[in-house]
């Protein structure tokens, strides 16, 4: 496996996101470095989803800047978060595959919608690669609701690959799925990694995820980064609030 | 004295909670609207400066005209029949029982045709793309596919406004001429004519000016169609309770905009 290396890909700075009264971020500082699993804890609600939304520009941040590469997202304009969201590959939690298609015409789509044109042999082998990436060529032609929960995370993952994206944001990649599947998931996230050298930041509460994909942890608290740190440190913190993820 | 101050303090609280709901209705209303004029202009800059989505737009034709097809076959050529029945005995009445395929003809053509094809695709076509909108918004693909950079307003509604404003006259010619036959058959009920009698019949009755206002008029009515279903589904709320309102929500705004666009169109045909 590649290591990491201190080259900075995203870089968060005070972020502030309010929803009418509610502060969901308030000031949260976090880098993303090349080649990295970062993970962000925190409970339900606390604003990770909202954070790696804040990230590809799916939701506006009131305050505070996000540069991803050599872009900043306040006020971006529409050619460079094109090019930002070239370089984004997204898992949403419930996968997001698009129902109306088939597995082979959701990662078309993706492909699709880049700069490059390819023939359609390359769109084929594309394609096949990534659905081989995850494990599953067989279910090329089949429709998002004859596939499992586990089955739909790695397509959407498959989607996400297919594009070849420097970075990838998990929103909770192994929520509802059983542990044998979660596993799984979790062990793609690492292959995915080594094969592909991209840099993650992987939002979840399933610690068996953590301990299994995370070369970094910052914990989210009211909207702040309570704790960052290796898993290490995170176990042997004493930290009661810390504690109650990890027992 | 202590039941009239009650009594009094009652009025003035409910007079309060009216106002404030007036209020709160009417702040509701000014954001449906600022929403509504920002979603029309994005649906416009987005026509001009992106790329047609050529593909999408035929297929929604396509589900558009297959999906509503066989309803407003058996409608319309119901509508023909009870216009038909209905009308015969008043003519009778006058002994102008040989003006019955034209009257039958203009009424279908100028007015039922088009309200009532326009009627059933907002039920067909308008609750479809609110629910088809509304639960790509919950499950979160339209936001995969602005992260894919696609822009939603491009992929998801221009083709399928257009494809509305293209389907909604061509169902209604369909509804007219289907409405038109059932019409011969109601007469045929009672007396005994020939298709071919009974069309020149009603199309001597029938000019330009009685056509074209009707096919222009059902494009706008597509338009009402398409948009509508469209903004309710594209804003939906995240719950999945969001995809049935925004489902109804379409059916029951765009038929009460069809119905004002309709009186509208009846005012300006009749200027001219």
């Amino acid at each position: 496996m590649e290591k990491q290396t201190n080259k900075v890909v995203v870089d968060i700075q005070n972020l502030k996101k309010s929803f009418g009264d509610l502060k969901v971020l308030d000031g949260i500082t976090l880098q993303l470095h090349e080649k990295e699993n970062l993970v962000v804890l925190g409970k339900s609600g606390s604003g990770k989803s909202v954070l790696i939304k804040c990230i590809v520009s799916l939701l506006k941040h009131d305050k505070g800047s996000i540069t991803v590469g050599k872009h900043e997202l306040t006020d971006i304009n529409d050619e460079d978060l094109v090019k930002v969201r070239r370089k984004i590959g997204f898992l949403f939690q419930g996968a997001a595959l698009y129902d109306s298609m088939t597995v082979r015409e959701n990662l078309t789509f993706a492909l699709s919608r880049l700069k490059e044109k390819f023939s359609k042999q390359e769109i084929n082998d594309k394609i096949i690669e990534a659905l081989e990436n995850v494990g599953l060529p067989d279910a090329i032609d089949k429709m998002p609701s004859e596939l499992s929960g586990g089955m739909k995370k790695r397509i959407g993952l498959a989607r996400t690959l297919v594009v070849h994206p420097d970075i990838i944001l998990y929103d909770e990649p192994t929520t509802g799925l059983d542990p044998i599947t979660s596993n799984e998931i979790s062990d793609l996230i690492n292959e995915t990694k080594e094969k592909f050298n991209n840099s993650s930041i992987i939002i979840t509460h399933d610690m068996n995820c953590v301990k299994t994909v995370a070369d970094r942890i910052v914990m989210i608290k009211d909207g702040k980064v309570y704790k960052e740190g290796n898993l290490e440190e995170f176990i042997t913190n004493e930290d009661e609030y810390i504690q109650s993820f990890f027992k | 004295m202590l039941k009239k101050l009650h009594k009094r303090d009652k009025i003035s609280s409910n007079s309060s909670s009216f106002i404030n709901t007036i209020k709160e209705e009417s702040i509701s209303f000014f954001i449906h609207m600022a929403n509504a004029t920002e979603y029309l202009k994005l649906v416009f800059k987005n026509f001009f400066s992106k790329r047609f989505e050529f593909q999408e737009f035929l297929k929604q034709c396509y589900q558009m005209g297959n999906k509503s097809v066989g309803l407003i076959s058996v409608t319309g050529i119901i509508i023909g029949l009870v216009l038909t029945i209905q009308s015969r005995p008043p003519l009778v009445k006058f002994g102008a029982v040989a003006m019955l395929p034209g009257m039958v003809a203009i009424s279908i053509i100028r007015e039922m045709g088009p309200v009532i094809t326009a009627l059933i695709c907002a039920g067909k076509i308008g609750s479809s793309m609110g629910a088809e909108l509304g639960s790509m918004r919950v499950s979160e693909q339209i936001d995969a596919m602005e992260v894919s950079n696609t822009h939603p307003i491009n992929f998801l509604v221009i083709p399928r406004v257009f494809a509305a404003i293209v389907m909604i006259p061509l169902l209604t010619l369909y509804a007219d001429a289907i409405g038109i036959f059932g019409s011969w058959l109601g007469i045929n009920i009672k007396d005994d004519m020939s298709l071919r009698l009974f069309i020149n019949q009603a199309f001597t009755d029938l000019d330009f000016m009685d056509i074209i206002p009707a096919v222009i008029k059902s494009f706008f009515f597509g338009a009402v169609i398409g948009l509508v279903g469209c903004y309710k589904g594209y804003n939906a709320g995240r719950g999945t309770e969001s995809v049935g309102i925004a489902a109804n929500s379409a059916v029951v705004t765009a038929s009460l905009l069809l119905i004002i666009v309709d009186l509208i169109a009846v005012q300006i045909t009749d200027l001219l």
